[in-house]
């Protein structure tokens, strides 16, 4: 299991980039983002064949799309620690003039990004008219994406399951961040869905579970996923995660969905996560 | 005043049908995607021919939207195509988002676009798309005047990247404009050189304006006549140079007041030389059920209304 204490350790460098980010910035969004470390580590380096030197088409090689782009720091943190832009510019999140918008755009040309997300909803069909022009090119890479659970509360997201299991979108891996969260509480309290899983089954899609916070087993469901894929289905992961895995204060509560640690509480945050591969 | 000869009466819409078509055959890359209107916006003939390239999205237009932009990514040209108030008030921050700000090359074509949609009544026909458009960073905004200029507009943003909003017509109008037209988005047309007075228009409001433009000469005024085609970007040096000589203008748009061409225009005439200006334009009100000719009449667009605001204007001019 080398490899995967490999991505362990990734993940909490990941993790150390995040907090500091948002703690630089004093704003943006750590609660999800700490929770989807793990997803978007395993995904960047291990399960998606990817090339750093950025081409917008992507043409043969795997893509991923965040339509949940609140949690722009891990997607950042992932992009520069697997060499598509240098890693010192996390330092300018959110700044004036930076590359590193507090939601994901192209405008300043961030290698890595494809499409701005931020407002929700949009990019499930995104990625599906994506998974398309791949099948129009004869290319057999995947696509993969990212949304949030409370961002199933937008109608735009059932218009694109509905298309994409009609339409037979099998090289597309799409990832639900299940963390029961939103700005204003628990999805439970707002707008629960109990059986999330009848519902995307009932919509036409395959569905598969999966431990976001446990590196082994993300892995494991992602390379499942991906020999899921071909079979006339797309295929939908259920992800539990925890928001704000790995920072013991920010667990647990919706409370960190968009707040900055102040000093103190970096200084706590960082104490819990290993610095392994030199912060930025 | 020049003459020009109505070579016959066509929608513009199935001008867009039969560019997307030519556009079709001679790029590969282009692709169509339709919510459930394949029939009415014309891409029958696109659908028969690239069955592969058509892609059936039902009625849901927000995930139209983003499925362009998607493919858009993956080097293709889409064009999108429903009713104009599904392709712009229904999809703002779709476009917004996934298409202006990403700057993707799609295309979003619009038709049944103003009062001339008829008798659906007020909640098809959008007067507010030309605006909510406009405003959009890197978007390009074209309304095409007859069949022969949609054709060609089509083809013409298919060879152009960037996110474009091509907007047309439901009613048979008259097919004046030549058949092997070049388009050249950004370029105001030269319909009529004149000294008196610039009428610019644009849509089926320029035939309304050729049509002024022969009452007006009988009453010995020699008006200017541009179609402004492209309402973004502008063709502001045409506009000042006619103005330049005209002093007066009036603008002829099937669009609200706000927000639409005459709003343009006065934006840049107020930052480079005011002159005084009357707007042919729906006065901040919806429409409603009726033919369209008669909607034309009621709502104060059609011909006598614009030899009218060029009495108006020429009387401020002083």
């Amino acid at each position: 299991m080398a490899e995967i204490n490999e991505l362990k350790r990734t993940a909490s460098q990941v993790r150390r980039d995040i907090v500091r980010m948002v703690h630089g910035c004093k704003s943006g969004h750590p609660g999800g983002s700490l929770g989807c470390a793990d997803f978007l580590t395993a995904l960047y380096f291990d399960v998606m064949k990817h090339n750093p030197q950025f081409s917008m088409e992507g043409k043969g090689e795997d893509i991923f799309f965040l339509s949940n782009g609140h949690i722009s720091p891990v997607f950042y943190s992932v992009l520069a620690r697997s060499g598509y832009f240098p890693v010192k510019e996390l330092a300018t999140f959110r700044q004036l003039n930076s590359r590193l918008q507090g939601h994901p755009a192209t405008a300043e040309h961030l290698p890595g990004v494809r499409i701005a997300s931020g407002s929700l909803g949009q990019g499930v069909s995104v990625a599906v008219g994506a998974a398309q022009a791949k099948k129009l090119n004869n290319d057999a890479s995947l696509v993969y994406a990212l949304m949030g659970d409370g961002e199933m509360q937008e109608g735009q997201i059932w218009e694109a399951l509905m298309y994409a299991a009609h339409n037979k979108v099998d090289n597309l891996i799409l990832t639900i961040d299940f963390n029961k969260q939103q700005i204003d509480g628990s999805t439970v309290e707002i707008m629960g869905f109990d059986d999330i899983s009848s519902k995307i089954i009932s919509f036409g899609w395959q569905v598969l579970h999966m431990n976001g916070n446990d590196m082994a087993d993300v892995v494991k469901v992602m390379h499942e996923a991906k020999a899921a894929c071909g079979k006339g289905k797309p295929v939908f992961i259920i992800m539990k995660t925890e928001m704000g895995q790995g920072v013991d204060f920010m667990m647990g509560s919706h409370k960190w969905h968009g707040v900055a640690p102040n000093d103190e509480q970096l200084a706590s945050a960082l104490k819990q996560l290993d610095e392994t591969l030199g912060d930025y | 005043m020049k003459h020009y000869e109505i070579f016959d009466k066509k929608d513009t819409r199935s001008g867009f049908g039969a560019g997307l078509l030519e556009a079709g055959k001679s790029n590969s890359e282009v692709v169509a995607l339709c919510a459930d209107l394949t029939g009415s916006v014309k891409m029958d003939a696109f659908k028969t021919a690239f069955p592969d390239r058509f892609f059936q999205v039902g009625i849901a237009e927000a995930n139209m939207i983003g499925l362009a932009a998607g493919m858009s990514i993956g080097g293709k040209i889409p064009f999108t195509g429903t009713f104009a108030n599904f392709s712009t008030g229904r999809v703002f921050d779709q476009i917004r988002q996934s298409v202006a700000y990403s700057n993707k090359n799609v295309k979003i074509c619009a038709s049944h676009a103003g009062l001339t949609l008829g008798e659906d009544g007020a909640t098809h026909q959008i007067l507010e798309d030309i605006g909510l458009m406009k405003m959009l960073p890197n978007m390009t905004v074209i309304n095409p005047c007859d069949y022969n200029q949609t054709k060609a507009a089509t083809m013409a943003i298919a060879a152009y990247t960037g996110p474009v909003y091509l907007r047309f017509g439901r009613p048979v109008v008259p097919n004046f404009t030549a058949s092997d037209q070049k388009f050249e988005i950004g370029k105001a047309w030269m319909v009529n050189e004149g000294k008196d007075v610039s009428i610019f228009a644009t849509g089926h409001l320029v035939w309304k304006a050729i049509e002024a433009g022969y009452i007006l000469a009988e009453k010995g005024i020699d008006a200017e006549i541009i179609n402004i085609h492209t309402i973004k970007p502008l063709d502001e040096a045409a506009v000042l140079k006619s103005v330049a000589k005209t002093k007066c203008v009036v603008t002829a748009e099937e669009h609200q007041r706000h927000g639409g061409l005459g709003d343009s225009i006065c934006q840049l005439l107020a930052r480079n030389t005011p002159a005084p200006v009357e707007m042919v334009a729906v006065n901040d009100s919806f429409g409603e059920s009726g033919v369209p000719e008669d909607l034309l009449k009621k709502y104060k667009l059609d011909t006598p209304d614009i030899v009218e605001a060029v009495l108006k204007v020429l009387a401020r001019k002083g």
